[in-house]
């Protein structure tokens, strides 16, 4: 008898049994590398779900009845390792319970009888039920951070109105991180508190920027996340304009800079006159925009996430970042990594976790005129044709939907990253593999660790064929993360990671390394 | 009036968390105070009546 007939397919659902999206797929990840196991999924019973398991092979009559309050798990393998999970379903779904976790209710008014003072929900609920739950925070006069997403336009409009009436604010939808009074919400870095405050739409370009000024020496008063459709005209900039009226009155707050994907025209324009008229110093830095559609007048104006923070930290006069290393050391590593390198090898490959920072690469190569392809293209940037395929010199986001509908995101679990790592090692005119790695609250406990093996497997490759892969890669986070700046960029370097201290240094690095690939050739 | 912007920003979060349990988790662990809720999705026909009568009230 062949293995292949002894793979079955089943499916369980248990009634009524409601796990988070996060939960259910550690649960499904652990499940999927049991030997044996080919393919396994746990979700709850949304239409959607339902579907994506029926497109999985699963027989749609098992599948039909549940409902979205319904667990359903979904394995297909050697029948009897599908066969040992199923009847242990229990001890899979089984938490592990975090140690300090004490606090917790059944219900929005258990929870505020139990907390009365409570200034802030924190909203990560499947989208559909998201506004529901956000009206009902605001009509209790509190805050909303909100995570989820998947969340109507309409929706946003009408709990941003009727929060900027109250004199409170909507963080999102989709609003990855904030970090209030120095403390961080959802996924957040670990930075001291200093007298820049933060204004942001984008979730990693708020990470990226705090950790760059905590690492400088200074820190943060307040990081508010908007949400990335904020500056949209639909919107028309709610959360933000909120959030710099507040900050502008916050004691704390001694400079504000505003980090943004480019906004509507018409909110732009609002945007620039609020900047203009604050009465604190602003930095701010459109992400996208050129040089001639940036606003000017009243307020600063940074390219990248890095020269927004050398412009805060002058502003507040605090320090000024250090480079990690000299130019001309940074010039013979290069000069090193392309001497390796060989005919064929010609293009950079950016896998990014953060949005925000794979978008602040394409604008550094796009400003030193190199088209990269993307599946979240600047504009007048080339869209990939294929998200999962590669062409030419290409910068992927891979916390895009296409990667993350169903699937982690690769700031929690590095698999869908690591192959497509593996996949660039084995193109032979790939020659600069630029990565990010994101630490902070929310994220695994190595991160790094966890991309490593599918880097030196790449660059194996890459010298089996008689070349070389060079990596070049920053680390989004602090000395004060749980996972420790200093350790991730350790496991990085022993894997031969050239490192930088900000994205836009490791794009440019490898934009360097291509000028003197091509240099050499020609 | 319970708490508004400028007051979030004065005294910090004090936080009821509604949907993944590391949120609140995270929060804690960095001494925040944070009340976490066991969210359950409504039942389908809750839902459409409460969406009805939201747009009705």
């Amino acid at each position: 008898m062949t293995s292949d007939r002894k793979i079955t397919s089943d499916v369980a659902v248990r009634k009524n049994q409601y796990y988070d999206s996060v939960f259910l797929m550690s649960v499904a990840s652990r499940m999927q590398v049991t030997p044996g196991v080919t393919d396994a999924a746990a979700l709850m019973g949304t239409a959607n779900n339902k579907q994506m398991l029926v497109e999985m092979g699963f027989d749609p009559g098992q599948v039909g009845e549940a409902t979205p309050q319904d667990l359903v798990v979904a394995l297909r393998g050697k029948k009897d390792a599908v066969r040992v999970i199923l009847a242990d379903l229990d001890s899979w779904l089984e938490r592990k319970e975090g140690a300090l976790f004490a606090a917790s209710a059944s219900s929005w008014d258990e929870a505020r009888r139990r907390q009365p003072g409570s200034n802030i929900a924190v909203i990560s609920v499947p989208g559909r039920y998201a506004a529901r739950e956000t009206h009902a925070a605001l009509d209790a006069s509190m805050n909303v951070f909100l995570f989820s997403d998947h969340v109507s336009v309409e929706d946003e409009l009408a709990m941003k109105k009727k929060a900027s009436q109250a004199g409170l604010i909507v963080m999102g939808p989709d609003c990855g991180t904030a970090i209030v009074a120095g403390v961080g919400i959802g996924f957040a870095n670990a930075v001291r508190r200093g007298p820049v405050g933060v204004v942001a739409s984008s979730g990693t370009g708020l990470q990226e920027f705090t950790t760059l000024i905590h690492r400088a020496g200074s820190g943060i008063s307040h990081a508010l996340g908007t949400g990335g459709r904020d500056l949209s005209d639909a919107i028309g900039g709610l959360s933000t304009q909120a959030a710099l009226r507040a900050l502008e009155r916050d004691q704390g707050t001694q400079a504000i800079a505003v980090l943004s994907k480019p906004p509507g025209t018409r909110t732009l324009e609002a945007l620039a006159d609020a900047l203009a008229d604050c009465r604190k110093p602003v930095v701010v830095c459109l992400l996208g925009l050129t040089e001639a559609e940036l606003p000017r007048g009243g307020f600063k104006v940074a390219r990248t996430l890095d020269e927004a923070a050398s412009l805060a930290l002058q502003l507040t006069g605090g320090p000024l970042p250090a480079p990690v290393l000299p130019p001309a050391a940074i010039s013979e590593v290069l000069s090193r990594e392309v001497a390796l390198v060989n005919e064929g090898q010609k293009y950079i490959r950016g896998l990014f976790a953060g949005g925000s920072l794979c978008y602040e690469a394409q604008q550094i190569l796009r400003d030193l005129a190199l088209t990269a392809h993307s599946n979240a293209p600047l504009p007048r940037m080339p869209r990939l044709a294929d998200a999962r395929a590669s062409f030419e010199h290409t910068l992927v986001d891979m916390g895009a939907d296409e990667f993350t509908e169903g699937r982690p995101h690769p700031m929690i679990d590095a698999s869908q990253r690591s192959a497509r790592i593996r996949a660039e090692g084995r193109d032979p005119q790939v020659a600069v593999l630029l990565l990010d790695v994101i630490l902070g609250y929310g994220v695994p406990e190595d991160p790094a660790g966890d991309l490593v093996a599918a880097i030196r497997s790449a660059r194996g490759e890459a010298e089996r064929r008689g070349g070389h892969l060079a990596v070049v890669a920053s680390v989004c986070g602090t000395d004060a993360d749980p996972q420790g700046l200093e350790k991730q960029e350790g496991t990085l370097r022993d894997a031969g990671v050239i490192l930088f201290p900000s994205n836009a240094q490791a794009t440019l690095a490898a934009r360097d390394l291509i000028s003197r690939i091509d240099a050499r050739r020609s | 009036m319970g708490a508004g912007l400028e007051s979030l920003l004065r005294d910090g979060p004090v936080a009821i968390n509604l949907g993944l349990r590391g949120f609140a988790e995270s929060l804690e662990s960095q001494g925040g105070q944070v009340v976490h809720v066991d969210w359950t999705p409504p039942p389908e026909i809750d839902a459409e009546v409460a969406d009805i009568l939201d747009k009705l009230l």
